[in-house]
């Protein structure tokens, strides 16, 4: 049976603001979804909430992993069960270094049920998959000896996340602009890798605002969020549209949605 | 060569029969009896003073504690941390202020290294000791300054000659059982141009609550020479801890102290470094961890006495519970000491809602071309580090650890000494219980 990841009526309130106002969306595992829509939308609320960030509160609704409520699990079980977040802005730790940090979170992630003390994976299997890993991703080796994120360059962070997201092979993996900030070669690179990467075998739901990251990995849907709620779902041809024609057809024909999501901007502004 | 004292308690009498049983050298003997009358003189600390003023002893009873002396069992030995897998120059241990085993490996001693109890040292190397005992710790300076010089017993002595490098490192563990007196006192002289590492630590016995700790070191480090010398406090939750720590680092010589500070009920360090030749360098280092209701003070000088010298200062501390750290540090120049490089900080990660760091920087300078500079943070750990660890299936417990391990790391970057890293780590990173 395929996995699903089933995002049902979600409503969310962040600082007892509403920002998600029932989004729904289904991904099986293997396809790709694109989420797009203007600047505070809800897109990245929609996956903070997802991976259970806790300053994202929900109010209503459910996201299902199969028949597991994520909702019901804190942020560490959910990355257990398979979700993954690459994050716009991802989180420096410093004096933790990046190989330290990977081997711990993928003993956690591929033993669901490790308790805390329990045997890091051998250190040389790690390292041998870590570093096949980085060479095909074409990062340098002295990265991994780096600590999180500090330090470094917009560009490194994506990097990183996109080694983390190789390392972890999540089920499904929400990818928060993980090409801005890149110039576009490293654009190029870094779509090559999540196609490899995720392709087939994960349900990848990308937030972008290029064209580029698509053209690598062609979304089998593309939702528009506008308002807090996914207003249209299409093909990759509504991708398309976006890219080339921006919102303003949408906000045409949702013109309550429009009016809240310019609220929203307005609010956080 | 344990010594016995029958009377109990810090009265005269109990003092005299300490100084029989020890049978010291005049000198000696007469520098206790000195400082022996200073301490009948000195006053416990005024509540109001700078010093004292965070830091609240009133619950603290000499009475209760005794002169060191009488039979103690080495199999009470706890294992030492510091020491795991590291070939050693020579180790020593003891037990309650009374000094037990020690052995200085042979090449050593063949190039002129003492390595032994200071007691021993006194009475054995009596014209070296009385060279430099007392030189760096003023025992004028309050109670526990006098108390320690009056009646210091076991301890550690180290002399490394001229020009001799002695690359395996010392070790000296330091027990306490319950409800015993520590009066232990450490002297290191590293002649012009040796170099060594000593590590001393200090724990209390499996089971043993309380205790005192009233202790001195004193760092001797001649023109040229490079010592490392670390210090872990690691004792119970009812110990009580004063101890007077310096340094006198000479021209062009090297010093890098660290110092871990896990345990004990309320300490009240004086930890000094004086830069009194050219050229001289200094590092310190010091992690602290404070759980329960710890409270751990610390007061630090950097002095510059002397041309283009440099310190280098960093304490970390993380606070869990409702502990409680009071860290006071200053970089003081001479007007003489031109072209100093003073740097000190102070972090703290407060863990819990209760607990409490002090931090106050201070700089008192008198050259006019000097560069020192000074911070300090206080901060609970960033729950959007947590949330990220999380996301990466860290549980929240573990997240905390990795953070606050990694909060270290920049001092254990700073250390050169791998089993020091390790063990200091290690010991740390247990420490850490839930994070709310």
């Amino acid at each position: 049976m395929t996995d699903t990841l089933r995002i049902e009526d979600l409503h969310v309130a962040v600082e007892g603001k509403p920002i998600l106002k029932g989004a729904s969306l289904t991904i099986n595992r293997g396809e790709t979804h694109a989420l797009m829509g203007p600047n505070g939308s809800g897109k990245s609320t929609l996956g903070m909430a997802t991976m259970g960030h806790p300053h994202y509160e929900v109010t209503g609704g459910h996201v299902w992993l199969n028949d597991v409520d994520l909702l019901e699990l804190d942020a560490d079980e959910r990355a257990r069960s398979g979700v993954f977040m690459a994050f716009q802005r991802p989180m420096a730790i410093p004096g933790v270094k990046l190989a330290d940090f990977l081997r711990h979170a993928t003993t956690n992630v591929r033993n669901p049920d490790r308790q805390e003390g329990e045997e890091l994976i051998p250190m040389r299997e790690f390292r041998k998959e870590l570093k096949s890993k980085m060479e095909h991703l074409q990062i340098d080796m002295e990265f991994a000896r780096r600590y999180v994120n500090d330090g470094f360059s917009g560009g490194e962070m994506k990097r990183a996340e996109i080694l983390q997201l190789a390392m972890l092979q999540p089920k499904f993996a929400v990818l928060d602009e993980t090409d801005s900030g890149l110039d576009a070669d490293a654009v190029r690179l870094a779509s090559e890798s999540i196609a490899e990467i995720g392709g087939d075998k994960m349900g990848l739901l990308i937030i972008t605002h290029h064209d580029k990251l698509l053209e690598h990995n062609p979304p089998d849907f593309t939702h528009v969020m506008l308002g807090g709620r996914i207003v249209e779902t299409g093909g990759i041809e509504l991708a398309h549209e976006l890219h080339e024609r921006g919102y303003e057809r949408i906000r045409e024909e949702y013109p309550e949605a429009a009016a809240e999501n310019r609220e929203m901007a307005e609010a956080s502004a | 060569m344990t010594s016995t004292a029958t009377a109990t308690g810090f009265s005269q009498e109990a003092f005299d029969a300490f100084l029989t049983a020890h049978g010291e050298p005049s000198w000696c003997t007469d520098a206790r009896r000195d400082a022996w009358d200073l301490f009948q003189q000195l006053d416990w600390p005024a509540r109001n003073a700078e010093e004292w003023m965070r830091t609240d002893i009133r619950t603290f009873r000499l009475d209760r504690y005794g002169l060191p002396g009488g039979e103690v069992d080495n199999s009470l030995l706890p294992p030492a941390l510091l020491s795991e897998g590291v070939e050693l120059g020579g180790h020593s241990t003891a037990i309650d202020s009374v000094s037990l085993d020690g052995h200085l490996e042979q090449q050593w001693a063949d190039k002129g290294v003492l390595f032994c109890s200071l007691g021993t040292a006194v009475r054995e190397h009596g014209d070296l000791v009385r060279k430099y005992f007392g030189r760096a710790v003023d025992s004028s300076y309050d109670r526990f300054a006098a108390l320690n010089t009056a009646c210091f017993s076991g301890g550690t002595f180290l002399y490394v000659p001229r020009g001799v490098v002695v690359d395996q490192p010392f070790h000296c563990l330091t027990a306490l059982t319950d409800g015993a007196t520590d009066l232990s006192r450490t002297l290191v002289v590293l002649e012009e141009g040796a170099q060594a590492t000593l590590m001393s630590e200090m724990k209390s016995t499996e089971g043993a609550e309380k205790g005192l700790h009233c202790g001195a070191i004193e760092l001797m480090v001649a023109p040229g020479a490079n010592l490392r010398f670390v210090n872990l406090q690691d004792w119970a939750h009812g110990v009580w801890h004063f101890a007077h720590q310096r340094a006198i680092v000479d021209r062009d010589a090297t010093l890098q102290w660290t110092i871990g500070a896990l345990g004990s009920k309320l300490a009240k360090v004086n930890q000094h470094v004086e830069l009194v030749g050219q050229g001289a360098h200094s590092q310190v280092n010091g992690v602290i961890f404070t759980e329960g209701k710890q409270h751990l003070s610390y007061h630090t000088l950097q002095h510059h006495r002397a041309p283009h010298t440099t310190s280098d200062f960093l304490y970390k501390s993380a606070l869990q519970d409702s502990s409680r750290t009071v860290w006071r540090g200053m970089i003081k120049v001479d007007p003489e000491a031109q072209k100093t490089d003073g740097y000190q900080r102070n972090d703290n990660l407060v863990l819990s809602a209760k607990a409490r760091a002090d931090s106050i920087p201070g700089l008192e300078i008198e050259a006019d071309d000097v560069r020192c500079t000074h911070g300090s943070t206080s901060g609970r750990v960033d729950e959007e580090q947590i949330f990220y660890c999380q996301s990466r299936g860290f549980t929240r417990k573990e997240a905390a650890r990795a953070i606050v391990a990694g909060f270290f790391q920049q001092i254990f970057d700073r250390i050169t000494i791998e089993s020091v890293r390790e063990s200091l780590g290690l010991a740390v990173a247990r420490k850490v219980r839930e994070y709310e």
